[in-house]
């Protein structure tokens, strides 16, 4: 099972276009692998490690900003304004992920969250860069003379994204620097005593996992075309989260399952009508009594193997 | 001169002087125990010399190097590992990633190279993974080399401890009540295992409450009583010192 996740997950990413009837649905499963590799990066963070974020749709921000304001108002190159996102992205968790990581439990949280909202915040008051809460166009991306447009061509960008994204996650739990950050998760004075440094591995994944928020912060903008603040927005920061828990912490798998479920969701439910946040609120509450562990390592119990 | 010297060292939490005042020296290649009834400052010993604890006075050097002050990642480091009272296990690992996170300071921990599954890091996280099964047999955990931690019955806990300490090469190794809640037998078998450990040249410090293990296995002996030593010497001389008995047994047996 383990073994053939990965040649199943490219299977279906390879065949998907050959049933997707219109680009309705390929905007819907663009959405669901974007979402995705947020999703896997913020399961390291909190599956893994064990840590929380409630604001990642901060650094999502910082990043879908940086690729349209740079090119905008500057004139940067897209790929540098991405790279540039980035790094600011990573240089900001880094600095504050000092304080932050002497926090545990609800004060990680709250400290967190407080980030997410400071950054939504700026965002929305820089109205002569971003040009607050009306929203900003976004220059397209163009690669080597090759301007990305249109679902078809971005489909295979954040599908190649999204496989290269899994691959990188699985290989980095079954590591030296994986295994220390599932210790530290599993006792932090074992780890401790074993030599692990709990202060520099919190944070390396903490601005790791911002890091992989950030560069899908600036595809993502260059792939809609049109970014308001409310991406940075909290909601956003929470909805991420519960896809982590829905599809289950600290597996890989899991992470892949928890987006495209929730991302699918709100889509199904639309026939609901006005109701629909009602009823995936009760689908959640559900989720939580029934499968508290999430849904892919709860199934994996459930048959045998699994992650 | 000794491995571990301890001079005048005391903790106090709030008003209670957990540890007072306590200096041994424990030689290499030894197995040193540390005896006392409950509540006579053992653990908190231990959690001092192993960085866990800041202590309020005192002095703690290895190999003649001052260690006061230092967490215990880098004591790690410096050859210093150790077991828990209340277990320490990572249960979201397996049986086998808690032995293969024992060595992580001997391993590469570079977060880029683990992402690409570098040839080299995979080979030595592939024979690292070989010689965490060996330790496993080595404790007598062969039963148990594909199972998640949290499978095991309590006693292979235990064993899973001391096989990770291992992991890490140690040349001092602190047991904190290593046969704590085991039955006669398996309270035969750590004690044969401790023996094996000390004779593959690992030196010893052990708190436990089995008396006979204790005068079995140890070369030397430290009585503490409220914090404070009551005694020091070989498992003949602590027997026979009237102030141990009568800290075991109450004053009027003494």
């Amino acid at each position: 099972m383990k073994r053939l996740a990965m040649p199943l997950l490219a299977l279906i990413l390879l065949l998907l276009p050959l049933v997707l009837p219109n680009m309705y649905y390929y905007d819907l499963v663009i959405r669901m692998t974007i979402n995705a590799v947020i999703v896997l990066g913020l399961n390291l963070l909190i599956g893994f490690a064990g840590q929380i974020s409630l604001g990642h749709a901060g650094f999502f921000g910082i990043g879908a900003y940086a690729s349209a304001v740079l090119p905008t108002h500057f004139g940067w190159h897209p790929v540098a304004a991405l790279l540039a996102g980035a790094v600011a992205t990573a240089l900001l968790a880094a600095l504050v992920a000092k304080p932050i990581f002497r926090l545990h439990g609800h004060y990680l949280a709250m400290a967190t969250l407080g980030l997410g909202i400071i950054i939504a915040i700026v965002i929305r008051n820089e109205t002569g860069y971003t040009g607050g809460p009306d929203g900003m166009a976004v220059p397209p991306l163009a690669i080597f003379g090759h301007e990305i447009s249109g679902e078809r061509e971005w489909y295979w960008v954040f599908a190649a994204n999204l496989l290269l994204s899994v691959w990188f996650c699985r290989n980095l739990m079954d590591s030296p620097f994986g295994r220390a950050l599932r210790a530290l998760h599993g006792s932090e004075v074992a780890a401790q005593v074993v030599g692990v440094d709990l202060a520099r591995y919190k944070m390396a994944i903490f601005v790791f996992s911002a890091f992989f928020a950030s560069i899908m912060g600036s595809l993502t903008a260059h792939y809609v075309g049109f970014i308001t603040p409310n991406v940075a927005d909290f909601f956003h920061s929470i909805e991420l989260v519960t896809m982590v828990v829905v599809g289950g912490m600290a597996s890989v798998f899991g992470s892949v399952v928890g987006a495209v479920l929730l991302t699918a969701l709100p889509q199904a439910l639309a026939a609901f009508d006005g109701w629909e946040t009602v009823a995936f609120g009760a689908i959640l509450m559900l989720f939580m009594i029934f499968l508290p562990r999430g849904l892919v390592p709860t199934l994996a119990a459930r048959f045998g193997r699994g992650e | 001169m000794a491995l571990l010297e301890v001079k005048g060292l005391s903790k106090a939490f709030g008003g209670v002087l957990a540890v007072q005042d306590v200096g041994f020296a424990v030689e290499a290649g030894l197995v040193y125990s540390v005896i006392g009834p409950n509540g006579a400052g053992k653990t908190t010993l231990f959690n001092l010399i192993t960085g866990i604890y800041q202590p309020t006075g005192g002095e703690i050097s290895l190999d003649g190097c001052s260690i006061v002050g230092q967490p215990p990642h880098r004591l790690a480091g410096m050859g210093v590992a150790r077991t828990f009272q209340n277990l320490q296990i990572c249960m979201n690992m397996s049986a086998r990633e808690n032995v293969m996170v024992g060595a992580h300071l001997s391993l590469d921990r570079n977060l880029v190279k683990a992402m690409i599954r570098w040839p080299t890091l995979r080979r030595s996280d592939n024979a690292l993974s070989d010689r965490a099964g060996e330790l496993m047999c080595y404790v007598g955990l062969d039963s148990y080399l594909a199972s998640p931690a949290s499978a095991m019955p309590y006693g292979a806990l235990k064993r899973l401890e001391i096989a990770r300490a291992l992991a890490a090469r140690p040349k001092l190794l602190f047991l904190d009540e290593p046969a704590a809640g085991l039955n006669p037998k398996e309270t035969a078998e750590i004690d044969a295992l401790i023996r094996r450990i000390a004779d593959q040249g690992v030196t010893v410090v052990l708190v436990e409450h089995d008396m006979k293990m204790v005068m079995n296995i140890s070369d030397r002996i430290l009585v503490l009583d409220y914090g404070k030593k009551l005694a020091e010497g070989s498992a003949a001389e602590v027997r026979a010192n009237p102030a141990v008995v009568a800290a075991y047994l109450g004053a009027h047996h003494a």
